[in-house]
Protein backbone atom coordinates (compact mmCIF):
# COMPACT_ATOMS: atom_id res chain seq x y z
CA UNK A 1 0.00 0.00 0.00
CA UNK A 2 1.49 3.51 -1.18
CA UNK A 3 1.81 6.37 1.34
CA UNK A 4 -1.65 7.42 2.78
CA UNK A 5 -0.45 11.04 1.86
CA UNK A 6 -0.49 9.83 -2.01
CA UNK A 7 -4.16 8.40 -1.53
CA UNK A 8 -7.33 10.71 -2.83
CA UNK A 9 -8.17 13.35 -0.81
CA UNK A 10 -12.52 13.39 -1.79
CA UNK A 11 -15.05 15.40 -0.42
CA UNK A 12 -18.25 13.27 -0.72
CA UNK A 13 -22.05 15.01 -0.52
CA UNK A 14 -25.07 13.09 -0.38
CA UNK A 15 -28.79 14.34 -0.64
CA UNK A 16 -31.25 11.77 -2.05
CA UNK A 17 -33.31 11.84 0.90
CA UNK A 18 -33.70 13.61 4.07
CA UNK A 19 -29.91 13.35 5.55
CA UNK A 20 -27.82 15.93 4.30
CA UNK A 21 -24.20 14.18 4.34
CA UNK A 22 -20.85 15.93 4.02
CA UNK A 23 -17.93 12.99 4.52
CA UNK A 24 -14.13 13.44 3.71
CA UNK A 25 -12.00 10.42 3.28
CA UNK A 26 -8.31 9.84 2.64
CA UNK A 27 -8.40 6.28 0.14
CA UNK A 28 -10.08 4.21 2.83
CA UNK A 29 -9.49 6.28 6.17
CA UNK A 30 -12.66 7.48 7.00
CA UNK A 31 -11.66 11.77 8.58
CA UNK A 32 -15.04 13.24 8.57
CA UNK A 33 -18.75 12.49 8.32
CA UNK A 34 -20.89 15.15 9.15
CA UNK A 35 -24.33 14.48 8.74
CA UNK A 36 -27.81 17.20 9.50
CA UNK A 37 -31.00 15.30 9.62
CA UNK A 38 -34.40 16.71 9.07
CA UNK A 39 -35.73 13.25 10.31
CA UNK A 40 -37.75 15.46 12.91
CA UNK A 41 -39.42 17.67 10.71
CA UNK A 42 -40.77 14.65 9.02
CA UNK A 43 -41.87 12.75 11.88
CA UNK A 44 -45.08 14.42 12.06
CA UNK A 45 -46.01 13.26 8.38
CA UNK A 46 -45.36 9.23 9.19
CA UNK A 47 -43.00 9.70 5.75
CA UNK A 48 -40.61 11.74 4.37
CA UNK A 49 -41.98 14.69 2.51
CA UNK A 50 -39.64 15.49 -0.44
CA UNK A 51 -40.13 19.14 -0.38
CA UNK A 52 -39.47 19.27 3.39
CA UNK A 53 -36.32 17.22 2.59
CA UNK A 54 -35.49 19.82 -0.46
CA UNK A 55 -35.48 22.42 1.97
CA UNK A 56 -33.69 21.60 4.73
CA UNK A 57 -30.69 20.60 2.06
CA UNK A 58 -30.18 24.10 0.94
CA UNK A 59 -30.31 25.42 4.82
CA UNK A 60 -28.03 22.74 5.92
CA UNK A 61 -25.17 22.60 3.28
CA UNK A 62 -23.38 25.16 3.63
CA UNK A 63 -22.62 24.54 6.95
CA UNK A 64 -22.28 20.94 6.83
CA UNK A 65 -19.75 21.47 4.59
CA UNK A 66 -17.84 23.77 6.80
CA UNK A 67 -18.20 21.25 9.70
CA UNK A 68 -16.57 18.56 7.93
CA UNK A 69 -13.63 20.18 6.72
CA UNK A 70 -13.10 21.60 10.66
CA UNK A 71 -13.54 17.79 11.70
CA UNK A 72 -10.75 16.67 8.80
CA UNK A 73 -8.79 19.13 9.32
CA UNK A 74 -7.69 19.50 5.77
CA UNK A 75 -8.18 22.53 3.15
CA UNK A 76 -10.89 22.33 0.42
CA UNK A 77 -7.64 23.77 -1.83
CA UNK A 78 -6.01 20.11 -0.98
CA UNK A 79 -8.66 17.56 -2.41
CA UNK A 80 -8.62 15.67 -5.05
CA UNK A 81 -12.06 15.58 -6.11
CA UNK A 82 -15.43 16.04 -4.94
CA UNK A 83 -18.10 13.16 -5.32
CA UNK A 84 -21.91 13.52 -5.16
CA UNK A 85 -24.66 11.47 -5.06
CA UNK A 86 -26.20 11.44 -8.97
CA UNK A 87 -29.60 9.20 -8.31
CA UNK A 88 -31.16 7.52 -7.75
CA UNK A 89 -33.22 9.12 -4.49
CA UNK A 90 -35.76 12.11 -4.43
CA UNK A 91 -35.50 14.27 -7.78
CA UNK A 92 -35.41 17.14 -5.80
CA UNK A 93 -33.43 16.49 -2.90
CA UNK A 94 -30.84 14.92 -5.20
CA UNK A 95 -30.62 17.94 -7.04
CA UNK A 96 -29.34 20.39 -4.47
CA UNK A 97 -26.86 18.17 -3.65
CA UNK A 98 -25.55 17.65 -7.35
CA UNK A 99 -25.34 21.73 -7.79
CA UNK A 100 -23.44 22.56 -4.53
CA UNK A 101 -21.18 19.98 -5.69
CA UNK A 102 -20.80 21.41 -9.04
CA UNK A 103 -20.34 24.53 -7.67
CA UNK A 104 -17.71 23.51 -5.21
CA UNK A 105 -15.70 21.67 -7.78
CA UNK A 106 -16.05 24.06 -10.19
CA UNK A 107 -14.95 27.15 -7.51
CA UNK A 108 -11.81 24.56 -6.61
CA UNK A 109 -10.83 23.97 -9.89
CA UNK A 110 -11.45 20.02 -8.87
CA UNK A 111 -12.68 17.29 -10.82
CA UNK A 112 -16.73 16.26 -10.13
CA UNK A 113 -17.89 12.64 -9.62
CA UNK A 114 -21.70 11.96 -9.35
CA UNK A 115 -21.77 8.30 -8.38
CA UNK A 116 -24.50 6.13 -7.04
CA UNK A 117 -26.02 5.88 -3.85
CA UNK A 118 -26.10 2.14 -4.07
CA UNK A 119 -23.00 1.70 -5.03
CA UNK A 120 -21.50 4.31 -2.02
CA UNK A 121 -23.90 1.97 0.49
CA UNK A 122 -21.38 -1.02 -0.49
CA UNK A 123 -18.41 0.60 -0.41
CA UNK A 124 -18.03 2.48 2.35
CA UNK A 125 -17.83 -0.58 4.57
CA UNK A 126 -13.72 0.34 2.96
CA UNK A 127 -14.18 2.66 5.40
CA UNK A 128 -14.44 0.12 8.41
CA UNK A 129 -13.22 -3.21 7.09
CA UNK A 130 -10.98 -2.18 4.57
CA UNK A 131 -10.58 -2.94 0.63
CA UNK A 132 -13.77 -4.58 -0.36
CA UNK A 133 -12.83 -8.07 -1.59
CA UNK A 134 -13.76 -8.92 -4.90
CA UNK A 135 -16.18 -9.97 -5.55
CA UNK A 136 -18.39 -8.81 -2.66
CA UNK A 137 -22.05 -9.98 -2.26
CA UNK A 138 -23.75 -6.61 -0.80
CA UNK A 139 -27.62 -6.78 0.80
CA UNK A 140 -28.88 -3.50 1.13
CA UNK A 141 -31.80 -2.88 3.36
CA UNK A 142 -33.22 0.61 4.07
CA UNK A 143 -36.33 2.50 3.85
CA UNK A 144 -35.86 2.86 0.25
CA UNK A 145 -33.88 -0.07 -1.18
CA UNK A 146 -33.73 -3.85 -0.30
CA UNK A 147 -31.73 -5.38 -2.85
CA UNK A 148 -28.74 -8.08 -3.14
CA UNK A 149 -26.17 -7.08 -5.53
CA UNK A 150 -22.91 -8.83 -6.80
CA UNK A 151 -19.54 -6.41 -7.32
CA UNK A 152 -16.39 -7.32 -8.86
CA UNK A 153 -15.51 -3.66 -8.76
CA UNK A 154 -17.15 -1.44 -7.41
CA UNK A 155 -15.89 1.19 -9.60
CA UNK A 156 -17.42 -0.66 -12.44
CA UNK A 157 -19.62 -3.77 -12.09
CA UNK A 158 -22.60 -3.75 -9.82
CA UNK A 159 -25.16 -6.84 -11.10
CA UNK A 160 -28.43 -6.63 -9.59
CA UNK A 161 -28.97 -10.37 -8.50
CA UNK A 162 -32.57 -9.35 -6.73
CA UNK A 163 -34.37 -6.90 -5.39
CA UNK A 164 -38.06 -6.06 -3.63
CA UNK A 165 -40.94 -6.25 -6.34
CA UNK A 166 -43.09 -3.97 -4.16
CA UNK A 167 -42.00 -2.49 -0.57
CA UNK A 168 -38.40 -1.80 1.03
CA UNK A 169 -37.99 -3.66 4.09
CA UNK A 170 -37.64 -0.48 6.15
CA UNK A 171 -41.24 0.59 4.62
CA UNK A 172 -42.25 -1.99 6.42
CA UNK A 173 -40.68 -1.37 9.54
CA UNK A 174 -42.23 2.35 9.37
CA UNK A 175 -45.26 0.90 8.27
CA UNK A 176 -45.87 -1.71 11.28
CA UNK A 177 -44.40 0.80 13.61
CA UNK A 178 -47.61 3.22 12.52
CA UNK A 179 -49.99 0.63 12.98
CA UNK A 180 -48.65 -0.03 16.57
CA UNK A 181 -48.38 4.10 17.11
CA UNK A 182 -45.12 3.27 17.89
CA UNK A 183 -44.24 6.85 15.97
CA UNK A 184 -41.58 7.17 12.77
CA UNK A 185 -39.48 6.11 11.94
CA UNK A 186 -40.24 2.51 12.64
CA UNK A 187 -36.71 0.63 12.35
CA UNK A 188 -35.55 1.69 15.65
CA UNK A 189 -38.44 1.38 17.81
CA UNK A 190 -39.24 -2.08 16.44
CA UNK A 191 -35.69 -3.36 17.17
CA UNK A 192 -36.28 -1.49 21.18
CA UNK A 193 -39.61 -3.64 21.28
CA UNK A 194 -38.96 -6.74 20.08
CA UNK A 195 -36.14 -7.38 22.07
CA UNK A 196 -38.33 -7.90 24.76
CA UNK A 197 -40.58 -10.02 22.72
CA UNK A 198 -41.06 -13.73 21.29
CA UNK A 199 -40.33 -14.10 17.46
CA UNK A 200 -42.05 -17.48 17.34
CA UNK A 201 -45.41 -16.08 19.08
CA UNK A 202 -46.80 -15.11 15.59
CA UNK A 203 -45.90 -17.57 12.59
CA UNK A 204 -46.06 -14.18 10.17
CA UNK A 205 -45.77 -14.71 6.33
CA UNK A 206 -42.07 -15.26 4.71
CA UNK A 207 -42.76 -13.80 1.24
CA UNK A 208 -41.34 -15.26 -1.98
CA UNK A 209 -39.63 -18.31 -0.23
CA UNK A 210 -41.80 -20.87 -2.57
CA UNK A 211 -39.61 -23.17 -4.38
CA UNK A 212 -41.07 -21.58 -7.63
CA UNK A 213 -40.15 -18.31 -6.22
CA UNK A 214 -37.79 -15.81 -7.68
CA UNK A 215 -34.44 -17.29 -5.57
CA UNK A 216 -33.26 -13.52 -4.63
CA UNK A 217 -36.01 -11.63 -4.84
CA UNK A 218 -37.66 -9.83 -1.96
CA UNK A 219 -41.50 -8.93 -0.94
CA UNK A 220 -43.25 -7.25 1.74
CA UNK A 221 -45.94 -6.05 0.89
CA UNK A 222 -47.83 -9.40 1.66
CA UNK A 223 -46.27 -9.48 5.33
CA UNK A 224 -47.05 -5.59 5.71
CA UNK A 225 -50.82 -6.67 4.95
CA UNK A 226 -51.03 -9.96 7.54
CA UNK A 227 -49.37 -7.95 10.41
CA UNK A 228 -52.02 -5.23 9.88
CA UNK A 229 -54.75 -7.23 9.95
CA UNK A 230 -53.42 -9.48 12.87
CA UNK A 231 -53.45 -6.35 14.91
CA UNK A 232 -56.92 -5.11 13.50
CA UNK A 233 -58.31 -8.63 14.27
CA UNK A 234 -57.17 -8.62 18.04
CA UNK A 235 -58.55 -4.79 18.02
CA UNK A 236 -61.99 -5.63 16.88
CA UNK A 237 -62.16 -8.98 19.72
CA UNK A 238 -61.24 -5.90 22.27
CA UNK A 239 -58.00 -7.36 23.03
CA UNK A 240 -54.82 -6.50 23.74
CA UNK A 241 -52.10 -6.33 21.38
CA UNK A 242 -49.04 -7.93 22.52
CA UNK A 243 -46.85 -5.27 21.05
CA UNK A 244 -43.64 -6.59 22.18
CA UNK A 245 -44.57 -10.28 20.39
CA UNK A 246 -45.82 -8.16 17.22
CA UNK A 247 -43.03 -6.12 17.05
CA UNK A 248 -40.40 -9.49 17.08
CA UNK A 249 -42.38 -11.94 15.50
CA UNK A 250 -43.05 -9.27 12.63
CA UNK A 251 -39.04 -8.37 12.51
CA UNK A 252 -38.24 -12.01 12.74
CA UNK A 253 -39.76 -12.41 9.51
CA UNK A 254 -37.84 -10.01 7.75
CA UNK A 255 -34.77 -10.70 8.64
CA UNK A 256 -35.49 -14.64 8.22
CA UNK A 257 -36.03 -14.03 4.44
CA UNK A 258 -33.07 -11.19 4.15
CA UNK A 259 -30.34 -13.30 5.06
CA UNK A 260 -31.82 -16.61 3.69
CA UNK A 261 -31.59 -15.00 0.56
CA UNK A 262 -28.21 -13.15 0.74
CA UNK A 263 -26.59 -16.91 2.33
CA UNK A 264 -28.16 -18.49 -0.34
CA UNK A 265 -26.64 -16.33 -3.29
CA UNK A 266 -23.43 -16.31 -1.87
CA UNK A 267 -23.64 -20.19 -1.91
CA UNK A 268 -24.92 -20.19 -5.18
CA UNK A 269 -22.25 -17.81 -6.72
CA UNK A 270 -19.42 -18.69 -5.02
CA UNK A 271 -18.72 -15.90 -2.72
CA UNK A 272 -17.04 -16.16 0.63
CA UNK A 273 -18.04 -12.60 1.21
CA UNK A 274 -21.29 -10.83 2.50
CA UNK A 275 -21.50 -7.17 3.26
CA UNK A 276 -25.06 -5.56 4.51
CA UNK A 277 -25.63 -1.65 4.32
CA UNK A 278 -27.93 0.20 4.39
CA UNK A 279 -30.43 1.95 7.71
CA UNK A 280 -32.18 -1.50 8.14
CA UNK A 281 -28.28 -2.60 8.85
CA UNK A 282 -28.74 -1.12 11.65
CA UNK A 283 -30.84 -3.57 13.00
CA UNK A 284 -29.73 -5.49 16.17
CA UNK A 285 -31.51 -9.07 14.91
CA UNK A 286 -30.84 -8.70 11.43
CA UNK A 287 -27.04 -8.72 12.39
CA UNK A 288 -27.13 -11.43 14.81
CA UNK A 289 -28.89 -13.58 12.56
CA UNK A 290 -26.83 -12.83 9.49
CA UNK A 291 -23.93 -13.43 11.81
CA UNK A 292 -25.03 -17.00 12.72
CA UNK A 293 -25.83 -17.84 9.44
CA UNK A 294 -23.15 -17.01 7.99
CA UNK A 295 -20.83 -18.37 10.31
CA UNK A 296 -22.66 -21.68 9.27
CA UNK A 297 -21.70 -21.21 6.37
CA UNK A 298 -18.16 -20.18 6.04
CA UNK A 299 -18.79 -16.94 4.88
CA UNK A 300 -17.24 -13.77 6.28
CA UNK A 301 -19.59 -11.20 7.59
CA UNK A 302 -18.98 -7.29 6.73
CA UNK A 303 -21.79 -5.14 8.64
CA UNK A 304 -20.15 -1.20 8.69
CA UNK A 305 -20.84 0.64 11.97
CA UNK A 306 -24.59 1.54 12.08
CA UNK A 307 -23.53 5.50 11.08
CA UNK A 308 -22.18 4.50 7.93
CA UNK A 309 -25.01 2.10 7.26
CA UNK A 310 -27.67 4.82 7.60
CA UNK A 311 -27.48 7.48 4.20
CA UNK A 312 -24.39 9.40 4.86
CA UNK A 313 -21.28 11.88 2.93
CA UNK A 314 -18.67 9.50 3.81
CA UNK A 315 -20.03 6.34 1.90
CA UNK A 316 -20.12 8.93 -1.30
CA UNK A 317 -16.75 9.96 -0.49
CA UNK A 318 -15.34 6.59 -0.36
CA UNK A 319 -16.94 5.92 -3.40
CA UNK A 320 -15.63 9.07 -5.08
CA UNK A 321 -11.54 7.88 -3.57
CA UNK A 322 -12.27 4.85 -5.46
CA UNK A 323 -12.94 6.61 -8.55
CA UNK A 324 -10.28 8.31 -8.50
CA UNK A 325 -7.74 5.70 -7.31
CA UNK A 326 -8.93 3.85 -10.64
CA UNK A 327 -8.63 6.65 -12.81
CA UNK A 328 -12.29 6.54 -13.71
CA UNK A 329 -13.34 9.16 -15.82
CA UNK A 330 -14.88 12.24 -14.33
CA UNK A 331 -18.38 13.90 -14.66
CA UNK A 332 -19.30 17.04 -16.88
CA UNK A 333 -20.35 19.79 -15.38
CA UNK A 334 -24.20 19.57 -16.77
CA UNK A 335 -24.18 16.29 -14.87
CA UNK A 336 -27.94 15.65 -14.35
CA UNK A 337 -29.50 14.88 -10.68
CA UNK A 338 -30.96 11.57 -11.94
CA UNK A 339 -33.78 9.76 -9.47
CA UNK A 340 -33.95 6.47 -11.02
CA UNK A 341 -30.09 6.10 -11.83
CA UNK A 342 -29.60 1.98 -12.49
CA UNK A 343 -27.66 0.13 -9.76
CA UNK A 344 -25.30 -0.94 -12.80
CA UNK A 345 -23.73 2.51 -13.28
CA UNK A 346 -21.88 2.97 -10.05
CA UNK A 347 -21.15 6.62 -11.87
CA UNK A 348 -21.68 9.04 -14.14
CA UNK A 349 -18.70 9.62 -16.65
CA UNK A 350 -18.91 12.68 -18.60
CA UNK A 351 -20.22 12.20 -22.52
CA UNK A 352 -17.94 14.48 -24.10
CA UNK A 353 -14.41 15.65 -22.68
CA UNK A 354 -13.91 17.68 -19.80
CA UNK A 355 -11.44 19.95 -20.30
CA UNK A 356 -10.85 20.69 -17.05
CA UNK A 357 -8.22 20.04 -14.07
CA UNK A 358 -7.08 16.50 -14.04
CA UNK A 359 -4.29 16.93 -12.34
CA UNK A 360 -5.15 13.61 -10.74
CA UNK A 361 -3.46 11.13 -12.79
CA UNK A 362 -2.76 8.29 -10.06
CA UNK A 363 -2.50 5.14 -10.56
CA UNK A 364 -4.65 2.45 -8.91
CA UNK A 365 -3.79 2.17 -5.54
CA UNK A 366 -5.45 -0.51 -4.47
CA UNK A 367 -4.75 -3.31 -6.93
CA UNK B 1 -15.77 45.22 -8.45
CA UNK B 2 -16.58 42.01 -10.65
CA UNK B 3 -20.11 40.66 -9.83
CA UNK B 4 -21.56 37.10 -10.77
CA UNK B 5 -25.01 37.42 -11.38
CA UNK B 6 -27.48 34.12 -11.83
CA UNK B 7 -31.16 33.47 -11.75
CA UNK B 8 -33.34 30.28 -11.97
CA UNK B 9 -36.42 31.33 -10.79
CA UNK B 10 -38.28 31.57 -13.67
CA UNK B 11 -38.05 29.21 -16.48
CA UNK B 12 -34.50 31.20 -17.75
CA UNK B 13 -31.57 29.84 -16.79
CA UNK B 14 -29.81 32.79 -16.75
CA UNK B 15 -26.08 34.33 -15.83
CA UNK B 16 -24.34 37.42 -16.17
CA UNK B 17 -20.94 38.98 -15.31
CA UNK B 18 -20.56 42.79 -14.38
CA UNK B 19 -17.71 44.61 -13.61
CA UNK B 20 -18.76 47.33 -11.83
CA UNK B 21 -19.31 49.55 -14.75
CA UNK B 22 -21.80 47.63 -16.93
CA UNK B 23 -22.66 43.74 -18.15
CA UNK B 24 -19.30 42.04 -19.70
CA UNK B 25 -21.16 38.75 -20.52
CA UNK B 26 -24.71 37.12 -20.23
CA UNK B 27 -26.35 34.23 -21.22
CA UNK B 28 -30.12 33.79 -20.58
CA UNK B 29 -31.36 30.19 -21.91
CA UNK B 30 -35.30 28.93 -21.86
CA UNK B 31 -36.06 25.37 -20.19
CA UNK B 32 -37.79 24.95 -17.29
CA UNK B 33 -37.15 21.54 -16.59
CA UNK B 34 -33.30 21.70 -16.99
CA UNK B 35 -31.80 24.34 -14.77
CA UNK B 36 -29.71 21.77 -13.02
CA UNK B 37 -27.73 20.67 -16.54
CA UNK B 38 -27.58 24.21 -17.76
CA UNK B 39 -26.76 26.45 -14.80
CA UNK B 40 -22.74 25.22 -14.44
CA UNK B 41 -22.00 25.21 -18.17
CA UNK B 42 -23.64 28.32 -18.73
CA UNK B 43 -21.24 30.23 -15.81
CA UNK B 44 -18.38 28.46 -17.42
CA UNK B 45 -18.98 29.85 -20.98
CA UNK B 46 -19.99 33.44 -19.63
CA UNK B 47 -16.68 33.57 -18.14
CA UNK B 48 -14.72 31.99 -20.68
CA UNK B 49 -16.22 35.02 -22.89
CA UNK B 50 -15.48 37.79 -20.89
CA UNK B 51 -12.18 35.67 -20.21
CA UNK B 52 -11.98 35.90 -16.70
CA UNK B 53 -11.72 32.94 -13.95
CA UNK B 54 -14.65 32.35 -10.81
CA UNK B 55 -11.46 33.18 -8.69
CA UNK B 56 -11.75 37.20 -10.11
CA UNK B 57 -15.31 37.56 -8.85
CA UNK B 58 -15.96 39.38 -5.96
CA UNK B 59 -19.30 39.00 -5.54
CA UNK B 60 -22.37 36.57 -6.23
CA UNK B 61 -25.95 37.90 -6.73
CA UNK B 62 -28.83 35.61 -6.83
CA UNK B 63 -32.89 35.91 -7.43
CA UNK B 64 -33.97 34.50 -4.26
CA UNK B 65 -37.61 34.10 -6.44
CA UNK B 66 -39.97 33.80 -5.70
CA UNK B 67 -40.57 30.63 -8.26
CA UNK B 68 -40.89 27.35 -8.75
CA UNK B 69 -38.65 25.43 -5.67
CA UNK B 70 -37.17 23.11 -7.75
CA UNK B 71 -35.18 25.23 -10.23
CA UNK B 72 -35.23 28.40 -8.11
CA UNK B 73 -33.18 25.66 -5.44
CA UNK B 74 -30.32 25.44 -8.23
CA UNK B 75 -29.13 28.69 -8.51
CA UNK B 76 -29.40 29.39 -4.07
CA UNK B 77 -27.28 26.44 -4.11
CA UNK B 78 -24.87 26.78 -6.88
CA UNK B 79 -24.66 31.03 -5.41
CA UNK B 80 -24.17 29.59 -1.54
CA UNK B 81 -21.45 27.27 -2.75
CA UNK B 82 -19.82 29.53 -4.38
CA UNK B 83 -19.83 31.98 -1.84
CA UNK B 84 -17.86 29.57 0.25
CA UNK B 85 -15.64 27.98 -1.26
CA UNK B 86 -14.54 31.98 -2.90
CA UNK B 87 -15.10 33.68 0.55
CA UNK B 88 -16.75 36.17 -1.46
CA UNK B 89 -19.98 37.67 -0.49
CA UNK B 90 -23.48 36.67 -1.78
CA UNK B 91 -26.22 38.48 -1.88
CA UNK B 92 -29.47 37.98 -2.72
CA UNK B 93 -31.99 40.22 -4.92
CA UNK B 94 -35.94 39.65 -5.46
CA UNK B 95 -36.36 37.95 -8.81
CA UNK B 96 -39.18 40.33 -9.24
CA UNK B 97 -37.70 43.15 -9.02
CA UNK B 98 -34.98 42.05 -11.72
CA UNK B 99 -38.03 42.01 -13.47
CA UNK B 100 -39.05 45.15 -12.81
CA UNK B 101 -35.85 46.94 -13.40
CA UNK B 102 -35.53 45.78 -16.73
CA UNK B 103 -39.00 47.76 -18.08
CA UNK B 104 -37.74 51.33 -17.85
CA UNK B 105 -41.28 51.75 -17.01
CA UNK B 106 -41.56 55.08 -15.12
CA UNK B 107 -45.54 54.95 -13.87
CA UNK B 108 -46.85 52.24 -11.40
CA UNK B 109 -47.06 48.84 -13.12
CA UNK B 110 -47.32 45.13 -11.95
CA UNK B 111 -44.48 42.05 -11.98
CA UNK B 112 -46.48 38.87 -12.09
CA UNK B 113 -44.43 35.22 -12.83
CA UNK B 114 -46.17 31.92 -13.20
CA UNK B 115 -46.63 30.40 -10.05
CA UNK B 116 -48.15 27.12 -11.43
CA UNK B 117 -51.19 25.54 -10.07
CA UNK B 118 -52.74 28.26 -12.26
CA UNK B 119 -51.81 31.42 -9.39
CA UNK B 120 -49.27 34.06 -10.08
CA UNK B 121 -46.03 35.35 -8.21
CA UNK B 122 -46.63 38.87 -8.09
CA UNK B 123 -45.72 42.49 -6.54
CA UNK B 124 -46.53 46.03 -7.51
CA UNK B 125 -44.47 48.69 -8.31
CA UNK B 126 -43.82 52.52 -8.09
CA UNK B 127 -41.38 52.46 -10.83
CA UNK B 128 -38.58 50.31 -12.26
CA UNK B 129 -37.05 50.70 -8.60
CA UNK B 130 -39.10 50.54 -6.60
CA UNK B 131 -41.40 48.08 -4.97
CA UNK B 132 -44.68 48.83 -2.63
CA UNK B 133 -45.79 45.75 -1.81
CA UNK B 134 -43.98 42.50 -0.61
CA UNK B 135 -44.02 39.50 -3.14
CA UNK B 136 -47.15 37.47 -2.99
CA UNK B 137 -48.63 34.33 -4.61
CA UNK B 138 -52.31 34.10 -5.46
CA UNK B 139 -54.74 33.48 -7.90
CA UNK B 140 -55.01 35.86 -10.85
CA UNK B 141 -58.35 36.63 -10.77
CA UNK B 142 -58.44 37.36 -6.72
CA UNK B 143 -56.07 40.07 -7.68
CA UNK B 144 -57.78 41.96 -10.17
CA UNK B 145 -58.97 44.67 -8.56
CA UNK B 146 -55.33 45.48 -6.82
CA UNK B 147 -53.78 45.09 -10.18
CA UNK B 148 -56.73 46.99 -12.11
CA UNK B 149 -55.68 48.95 -15.12
CA UNK B 150 -51.89 48.67 -14.38
CA UNK B 151 -49.06 47.81 -16.61
CA UNK B 152 -47.72 44.30 -16.30
CA UNK B 153 -44.85 42.55 -17.37
CA UNK B 154 -43.40 38.84 -16.45
CA UNK B 155 -44.96 35.48 -18.01
CA UNK B 156 -47.68 35.60 -14.94
CA UNK B 157 -48.51 38.45 -16.71
CA UNK B 158 -48.74 37.43 -20.38
CA UNK B 159 -50.36 33.90 -19.35
CA UNK B 160 -53.78 35.99 -17.68
CA UNK B 161 -54.95 38.31 -20.24
CA UNK B 162 -58.14 38.64 -18.23
CA UNK B 163 -56.35 39.73 -15.22
CA UNK B 164 -53.44 41.70 -16.77
CA UNK B 165 -54.98 42.83 -20.18
CA UNK B 166 -51.98 45.70 -20.18
CA UNK B 167 -49.37 42.57 -19.97
CA UNK B 168 -46.02 42.65 -22.04
CA UNK B 169 -42.42 41.82 -22.33
CA UNK B 170 -39.68 41.16 -20.57
CA UNK B 171 -41.24 37.67 -19.97
CA UNK B 172 -38.38 36.08 -17.93
CA UNK B 173 -36.22 37.65 -15.53
CA UNK B 174 -32.31 38.16 -17.27
CA UNK B 175 -29.48 38.17 -14.77
CA UNK B 176 -27.37 41.25 -16.68
CA UNK B 177 -30.46 43.06 -15.11
CA UNK B 178 -30.18 41.64 -11.72
CA UNK B 179 -26.72 42.27 -11.71
CA UNK B 180 -26.73 45.74 -12.98
CA UNK B 181 -29.43 46.66 -10.05
CA UNK B 182 -27.07 44.66 -7.70
CA UNK B 183 -24.26 47.15 -8.90
CA UNK B 184 -26.35 50.25 -8.36
CA UNK B 185 -27.57 49.37 -5.09
CA UNK B 186 -24.08 48.04 -3.54
CA UNK B 187 -22.37 51.48 -5.35
CA UNK B 188 -24.93 53.42 -3.56
CA UNK B 189 -23.77 52.07 -0.04
CA UNK B 190 -27.42 49.74 0.29
CA UNK B 191 -27.60 46.23 1.69
CA UNK B 192 -29.11 43.28 0.10
CA UNK B 193 -30.70 40.86 1.47
CA UNK B 194 -29.26 37.06 2.41
CA UNK B 195 -29.63 34.35 -0.32
CA UNK B 196 -32.68 33.17 1.20
CA UNK B 197 -35.43 31.78 -0.91
CA UNK B 198 -38.89 33.62 -1.19
CA UNK B 199 -40.98 30.28 -1.30
CA UNK B 200 -44.23 31.81 0.09
CA UNK B 201 -46.12 28.60 -0.15
CA UNK B 202 -45.68 25.77 2.70
CA UNK B 203 -44.69 22.40 1.66
CA UNK B 204 -47.33 20.08 0.73
CA UNK B 205 -47.59 17.73 2.92
CA UNK B 206 -50.35 15.37 4.02
CA UNK B 207 -50.54 14.52 8.09
CA UNK B 208 -51.75 10.95 8.34
CA UNK B 209 -55.17 11.05 10.58
CA UNK B 210 -55.41 8.70 13.88
CA UNK B 211 -51.65 9.74 14.36
CA UNK B 212 -49.77 9.80 17.52
CA UNK B 213 -45.80 8.98 18.84
CA UNK B 214 -45.49 6.65 21.41
CA UNK B 215 -41.76 6.41 21.95
CA UNK B 216 -40.71 3.66 24.63
CA UNK B 217 -38.15 4.79 27.32
ZN1 LIG C 1 -29.61 4.83 1.25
Amino acid sequence: MADSRDEPLVLGIETSCDETGVGIVRGTTLLADAVASSVDEHARFGGVVPEVASRAHLEAMVPTIDRALKEAGVSARDLDGVAVTAGPGLAGALLVGVSAAKAYAYALGKPLYGVNHLASHICVDQLEHGALPEPTMALLVSGGHSSLLLSSDITSDVRPMGATIDDAAGEAFDKIARVLNLGFPGGPVIDRYAREGDPDAIAFPRGLTGPRDPAYDFSFSGLKTAVARWIEAKRAAGEEVPVRDVAASFQEAVVDVLTRKAVRACKDEGVDHLMIGGGVAANSRLRALAQERCEAAGIRLRVPRPKLCTDNGAMVAALGAEMVARNRAASSWDLPADSSLPVTEPHVPGTHGHDHVHEVSKENLYS
Amino acid sequence: MLLLALDTATPAVTVALHDGRDVIASSSQVDARRHGELLLPAIDRVLAEAGRKLDAVTGIVAGIGPGPYTGLRVGLMTAETFGLALGVPVHGVCTLDGLAYATDLEGPFVVATDARRKEVYWARYADSRTRVTDPAVDRPADIAEQVEGLPAVGAGALLYPDTFPKAHEPEHVSAAALARLAAEKLAAGGELPSPRPLYLRRPDAQVPKNYKVVTPK
